[in-house]
């Protein structure tokens, strides 16, 4: 008695490509990435793009309006209070953004992340622990916190990289946690507990990629609340220092001349929007395409 | 028997575009006469479910039904409002789901929500609805009607609560009643005892009854009427005497061949063998601290328990829900830390070993789970999962895929399922690669936990034989755990009961069958569905009529 050979499943897509294939039909992802894409890339060849130095300042070019108010194609979008050309600004102000965004939310996702999964895995007296540290951290107002240390430390950009960092971890830890929790009950980690599989090697192999669609979207939501921080933190002074050429700041330099010269707030302002607005969609399309209940 | 209920006449339900098949249903006709019993029987996916939600106008958006009528007490259900379909539903039909568990609103009281359906459907006063209510729970056999009245379903157990939803199904005397696999989240002794209330209902309500089961055991028990599904399509219907006794499609003759057996014919020999497994009083007790005024309390999930496990030897442990043998078996693996006592593999100590020791000792015995879905890594290739535990112990990967690709084939899998991920393969499928991936470590025991329970009969018998051939095979030692007598017959030498945590017979499986000599054995074996029913030697039936 020899059971039949079961015939091999048919050519199903492996889960890599059925989720290429529902990021293809998704509106808002393949939107946000472009324009996501783009704001990387004007970052990346800003010396190429912009037009004049970001700094140099033209005494007799003071606040000529953009094109679209009467200006000159010569400065685009005008030149703000000192007669820096704004569009040179903005586009050496997308590094600082990007950069401020993808390195405080990669501080905050090493610190988060770690502290979740462990929580989470071991349970018990290092989950106690954690949780403690994500209620000391949640009663901490952030932007208090933030203002005070950088008035204290001074506001370079790897200070208030490293402050944001150490301050936006939250989301990471409580989410990762719960998440952990969840696949830590599934049988395959029983599985390989059987198999002599190592801690560490559980944690990396079998937990952390079955997490990883909840950090993708945790990181790009902290991303957007890291920028929309330092912007804050610009406006409010204790950002980025001036000169540097960051959204924030040209915002908080605008806003004496908010009621004649709007266009000074709004270029960067919509900016700022468009960034952080692409950066949650670009969030939610990852979370829609990688959603467990696709992929069982 | 007299006049029809429920006519389904040529229903077909389109799917959406983009399944494996155009029609979840196709050309279905069916009808359920007064005080009839019908069952509609199928395996997972093939639209018995389907047709129960279209009868009670329940369907899901995506689905469409494209033809066919559906006649309850004379009028069209397909081409009624929706406001027509709330006025039958709970009043002239009513269903009984699968999940007892869910079916009941946690916030309210039982008492409140059988009242609910008088309320809705009748305006009858506050009085007359609680005495109705306190009537029907008596009908139902609950004990003590008024305490049960005034209890939320949480106080309940899962057979009570399936009651309670039975008693608000017949609340308006319903002409026709459907239950979707209503005693599959059951244990076997409440699903005997709901299983004989239909009966009785049938009896003295005269109500038609359409039950969806895939469980031909639980069709022998009660049908009047059987009607076999196969992807949507009907492919035999008739009297149960008919069908279950003298099938002619080769379809529902493959679904009797698959039902488990009640005996095994073949005893082997294996009192002599060496001992490869001794659990010596076993125990795992759970403290529940003291708190808002409560006392500390223990609870005993498994008192002393002891056994040996001979070489070659499959021993069954049996048990309904809450009986212990998940925590006997987590507590021999030491996934759980037992409380006291000893298992002993190979002179060594799994229970006492240190933590750091477990790795190694833990090689020698190996476990396959029962969800087939949540066993395997989602995010690892197949061939990944199953070299993970030989390269784990330092054997060279190379080596490990080798010994990989002889043992998908040992599953009758072709070499190619190791680069694919969990996600390509059906239930069964994955349950040969958990076996196989257990088999990697080339342990001396496999623990097979409720290794089955999950899978379709006809695939659970294919999983059955594949077992017991690598058993013989490879020399194996297994345990094999599982709440069905009727599986454990098919493949284990030997039998362990267990109800509250606690041994309660040990002997030959034959032995347990023909005579128990416990109580609770007894009782399980008495309360198997359809032991009336002799299945049929399908080899002197006249050739099959597809």
């Amino acid at each position: 008695m020899t059971p039949p050979m079961v015939s091999p499943p048919a050519p199903v897509l492996s889960p890599r490509r059925q989720m290429l294939r529902r990021a293809l039909r998704h509106r808002g992802l393949i939107f946000s990435s472009i324009v996501l894409g783009l704001i990387v890339l004007i970052a990346v060849f800003a010396p190429l793009l912009a037009p004049y130095d970001p700094y140099k300042q033209s005494l007799i070019a003071r606040m000529k309006p953009p094109v679209y108010l009467g200006g000159t194609w010569k400065y685009p979008l005008g030149t703000d209070a000192l007669g820096r050309d704004m569009l040179s600004r903005l586009i050496y102000g997308a590094r600082v953004s990007l950069m401020i965004g993808l390195v405080s939310a990669g501080l905050s996702a090493v610190i988060g992340t770690v502290m979740g999964i462990s929580a989470g895995y071991f349970g018990g007296r290092v989950d106690r622990f954690v949780q403690y540290l994500i209620n000391v951290r949640l009663a901490m107002p952030v932007i208090l916190v933030a203002l005070a240390t950088v008035s204290l430390l001074g506001g370079s950009m790897f200070i208030i990289m490293i402050v944001m960092g150490l301050l936006l971890w939250d989301r990471f830890a409580v989410v990762l946690r719960s998440a952990t929790m969840q696949v830590r009950a599934m049988e395959y980690i029983e599985a390989a507990e059987m198999l002599g599989a190592r801690q560490s090697r559980i944690l990396w192999k079998e937990i952390l990629p079955n997490v990883s669609s909840h950090l993708i979207v945790i990181f790009t939501l902290e991303m957007a609340h890291a920028i929309i921080l330092e912007a804050g933190l610009s406006f409010l002074g204790l950002g980025v220092q001036p000169p540097t050429p960051s959204w924030g700041l040209m915002i908080s330099e605008g806003k004496e001349m908010l009621l004649f010269d709007s266009w000074l707030i709004m270029i960067p302002g919509i900016a700022l929007f468009l960034l952080v607005f692409s950066i949650n969609m670009f969030g939610d399309g990852i979370r829609d395409v990688t959603a467990p209940e696709g992929r069982n | 028997m007299t006049g029809t209920i429920l006519s389904i006449e040529g229903l077909t339900v389109d799917l959406p575009k983009g399944g494996d098949r155009s029609h979840a249903v196709e050309n279905l006709s069916v009808t359920v006469g007064a005080g009839e019993i019908v069952c509609i029987v199928g395996e997972s996916g093939s639209g018995k479910s389907i047709t129960s939600f279209a009868t009670m106008a329940l369907l899901p958006r995506a689905l469409n039904v494209s033809s066919g009528r559906i006649v309850f007490e004379g009028q069209d259900i397909l081409k009624l409002s929706e406001a027509d379909h709330a006025r039958l539903r709970g009043n002239r039909m009513a269903m009984i789901f699968q999940e007892p568990m869910t079916a009941l609103n946690p916030c309210y009281t039982v008492g409140d929500q059988i009242e609910e359906v008088f309320l809705s459907h009748t305006d009858m006063p506050k009085a007359e609805r609680k005495a109705r209510t306190l009537a029907l729970l008596t009908e139902v056999r609950m004990p003590d009607p008024p305490r049960i009245y005034a209890s939320y379903p949480h106080q309940l157990s899962g057979g009570q609560r399936q009651r309670i939803v039975i008693a608000m199904a017949l609340a308006l005397d319903p002409s026709l009643l459907i239950a979707d696999e209503p005693t599959t989240a059951l244990d076997v002794t409440t699903q005997a005892q709901i299983l004989s209330m239909f009966r009785e209902l049938r009896r003295t309500r005269g109500a038609g009854i359409m039950l969806v089961t895939h469980d031909f055991d639980v069709v022998a028990e009660v049908a009047d009427k059987v009607v076999v599904m196969q992807r949507g399509v009907v492919v035999e219907q008739g009297t149960a005497d008919e069908v279950l006794n003298r099938p002619k499609h080769p379809y529902t003759r493959q679904l009797i061949d698959a039902v488990p057996r009640r005996a095994r014919d073949d005893a082997r020999e294996t009192a002599s063998r060496p001992e490869v497994l001794r659990v010596e009083e076993l125990t795992k007790t759970y403290r529940i601290p003291a708190s808002f005024g409560r006392a500390a309390r223990e609870v005993a999930a498994l008192r002393p328990a002891s056994f040996s496990l001979r070489e070659g030897e499959t021993l069954g442990i049996v048990g309904e829900s809450g009986s212990g043998k998940s925590t006997l078996v987590r507590a021999l693996l030491r996934l759980i830390d037992p409380t006291s006592g000893r298992v002993m593999i190979d002179g060594k100590d799994i229970a006492a070993a240190p933590k750091s020791s477990l790795r190694t000792l833990r090689r020698d015995i190996q476990i396959v789970f029962q969800d087939p879905y949540g066993s395997l890594n989602p995010r690892r290739t197949i061939g990944d999962q199953l070299v993970e535990g030989p390269v784990n112990f330092g054997v060279p990967r190379a080596q490990a895929m080798e010994r990989a690709r002889d043992l998908v084939r040992i599953v009758r899998l072709g070499e190619e399922v190791l680069q694919r991920y969990p996600n390509q393969f059906s239930g069964g499928q994955r349950q040969r690669l958990c076996i196989a991936r257990a088999l990697m470590v080339e342990p001396k025991i496999l623990v097979a936990d409720e290794a089955v329970s999950a899978l379709d009969v006809s695939v659970q018998k294919e999983v059955l034989r594949l077992l017991a051939e690598i058993r013989d095979r490879m020399g194996l030692s297994m345990l094999f755990i599982t709440h069905d007598l009727r599986v454990a017959a098919q493949i284990c030498d030997d039998v362990i009961v267990m109800s509250k945590g606690e041994i309660v017979e040990r002997g030959a499986i034959g032995r347990v069958f023909a005579d128990p000599q416990h109580p609770y054995t007894r009782e399980l074996l008495a309360a198997m569905p359809g032991q009336g029913w002799k299945v049929p030697d399908l080899s002197a039936l006249p050739p099959a009529v597809a």
